[in-house]
Order: structure tokens, then C-alpha cells, then sequence
């Protein structure tokens, strides 16, 4: 079993007004050195361990996990966890 | 006619859809629920708003891969009317079924009120009964109806009329272009944020949606009489 961690965030050409909003709000906790601030959402998924594993995982990305038209994604596949 | 009207768990606008093409027109309708597999027999497919799945992962994302929609695929390859309202439109736009996709609101606000759209394309078969640049006021209420595309889609969208609703005088939710509603390049499959079926008689004071599911119902007669004849 593997335990694959999925982040996904909005693209750079995609306005995140969730991200503006909380970057309004630090700067004005003083907080004036943050330049940005995107939100986006972070997936834990176990999975079998096959020989195409890398395929299956962005075939999930693409067809659900992730909006490819307005988000970018990227994954980083864990050594084995006990199931 | 026959219409369907699909329902997934969490569609709340699923009744007032019913009603419109029931009492509305006095067409036929029925409700098919998100496990069904076929639309054999149905002439128009909507889809209703709401908050399917409880707009889980993304609005429309699980939906999309709900049992019934291979069925909406098909009809919509078919031809038949596909009609996407608010959840529906996200739904469309999950399943491809139209390009683009949607964003949370500018304000980051859910907004519930009747706003004013301009019918930017009165030659679909949604909209035939609307004149050119007509103003009418329908009620919006969402919070991720900020519609967002490519240049190249936007372009496209543009040069093939598919633009059908725009918001008129002030954008209520940041859309690209003030996109309220468009098309998929066949004309049969529309999705809009707008609830014309919330506006569809006027014991609630407004009939302004109608003439959309007016639109629908003469098109197919008009199909169906040249087809049978």
C-alpha cells in the first residue's frame, strides 16, 4: 500500500479571491512582507501499489481530483504505510 | 414532449424545473434519479441547481460521474436539448459538455437576487422566443458562478455566437465577458447560472423565464412535425 499525497492549486492565470482575501487580511496584521497568497486543497489517498501507478494517479487527477482547466496539481507517492 | 428532469442527491431546484414544464407548458415530465442509466424515451434533458453531493471536491465533480450521466452524454450527442441551470451549468461544464469552468464568486459571497441579462443570442433553440438584446430579470443565487475560460475558448465561444446570456449593467459575480449563459457549438446543450424555471409563472411575479422552456417546447414541435411529416 502506498500513501499518495495530492496537492492541488489554481493556475498562476486564474484569479484566486480567496487567497487575495487572506493576503488583505495578514497585511493588515502587519504581516507586509507577504507578497502572495494562493489557496488550494491537499488529498491523502492509499493506494494498491501496481506497475502503473504513476498513470493511475494522474488518471484520477485529471478526470476528478483536479480541474485542469482553471488547476495545476502535482503528487508525491509515499514508501509503503501498513494497512 | 417528454422531459426529464434528473435529480442527484442534494438538486433543490428539481421542483420548480417539474412545474415549469408541467404547468408552464402542460408538456410531460418525469424525474429520473442519479442511479438510472437510460433516457430512452425523453425528448429534453435538465438539469436542475442545487448543491449535488454537496458540492464536494468541486460544484458538479461527482455528479458528473453519476450512473445517469453517460445517458445525458448520449442524448446530448443525439441532439436532444440538454438545459443546465446553476448546478447543472457546473455539472456541464465538469462532464465537458461545455467548455470553460467555474470560479468562486469575486466577492467570495453566496448571492441570492434577481439581476438583469441581456439575450445576446435570441437564435437558439433555448431562446427563439426572445427578441435580439432583450433585458430580462431573472434571479441568480450561487456562490461559484464565476465563469472563467481560456483566451482561445474565449475567442471561440465569440465567434461561434455561443455567448447566449450576458449579465446586463453590473456583473454580480466577476464572469469573464459578463457570461451568464452559453451553448455548445450544436446549440443543444445550455448552461446558465440564471433560474428561469424560479421565474416561470407569474403568481411568483415574474414569467421572465418562460419563454425560455417556450422556446424549447416550439423547437421540438417544430423538429418533430418536420420529422414526422
Amino acid at each position: 500500500m502506498k500513501k499518495v499525497k495530492v496537492f492541488i492549486t489554481l493556475k498562476e492565470s486564474v484569479l484566486d479571491p480567496q487567497g487575495q482575501a487572506v493576503k488583505e487580511s495578514l497585511h493588515n496584521m502587519d504581516y507586509k512582507n507577504v507578497n502572495d497568497v494562493r489557496i488550494g486543497k491537499y488529498i491523502e489517498l492509499e493506494i494498491e501499489d501496481s506497475a502503473n501507478l504513476h498513470q493511475q494517479i494522474e488518471e484520477l487527477c485529471d478526470k476528478m481530483l483536479a480541474n485542469t482547466v482553471i488547476e495545476n496539481y502535482r503528487y508525491e507517492v509515499l514508501e509503503e504505510v501498513q494497512s | 414532449m417528454k422531459a426529464a428532469v434528473i435529480v442527484f442527491p442534494g438538486s433543490n431546484c428539481d421542483q420548480d424545473m417539474f412545474y415549469a414544464i408541467k404547468e408552464g407548458l402542460g408538456e410531460e415530465v418525469e424525474y429520473v434519479w442519479h442511479t438510472e442509466t437510460s433516457l430512452d424515451g425523453f425528448d429534453a434533458v435538465l438539469i436542475p441547481g442545487g448543491f449535488s453531493y454537496g458540492d464536494y471536491l468541486r460544484s458538479g465533480a461527482i455528479a458528473r460521474f453519476a450512473n445517469i450521466m453517460p445517458a445525458v452524454i448520449q442524448a446530448a450527442k443525439e441532439g436532444k436539448p440538454v438545459l443546465g441551470v446553476c448546478n447543472g451549468f457546473q455539472i456541464l461544464l465538469e462532464a465537458g459538455l461545455l467548455p470553460g469552468a467555474m470560479l468562486r464568486n469575486r466577492d467570495l459571497k453566496f448571492i441570492c437576487e434577481t439581476v438583469p441579462l441581456k439575450v445576446v443570442n435570441p437564435n437558439t433553440q433555448f431562446t427563439s422566443e426572445y427578441k435580439q438584446d432583450e433585458i430580462i430579470q431573472i434571479p441568480i443565487a450561487h456562490g461559484e458562478g464565476n465563469y472563467y475560460c481560456n483566451e482561445e475558448t474565449l475567442a471561440e465561444l465569440k465567434a461561434n455566437n455561443q455567448i447566449v446570456f450576458t449579465y446586463d449593467s453590473q456583473n454580480p459575480n466577476g464572469s469573464l465577458a459578463d457570461i451568464a449563459g452559453i451553448v455548445n457549438k450544436e446549440g443543444n446543450v445550455l448552461g446558465m447560472m440564471p433560474h428561469p424555471e424560479r421565474a416561470a409563472d407569474l403568481v411568483l411575479g415574474n414569467d421572465d423565464g418562460l419563454k425560455l422552456f417556450q422556446s424549447i417546447l416550439k423547437h421540438w414541435r417544430d423538429y418533430h412535425a418536420a420529422y414526422t411529416s
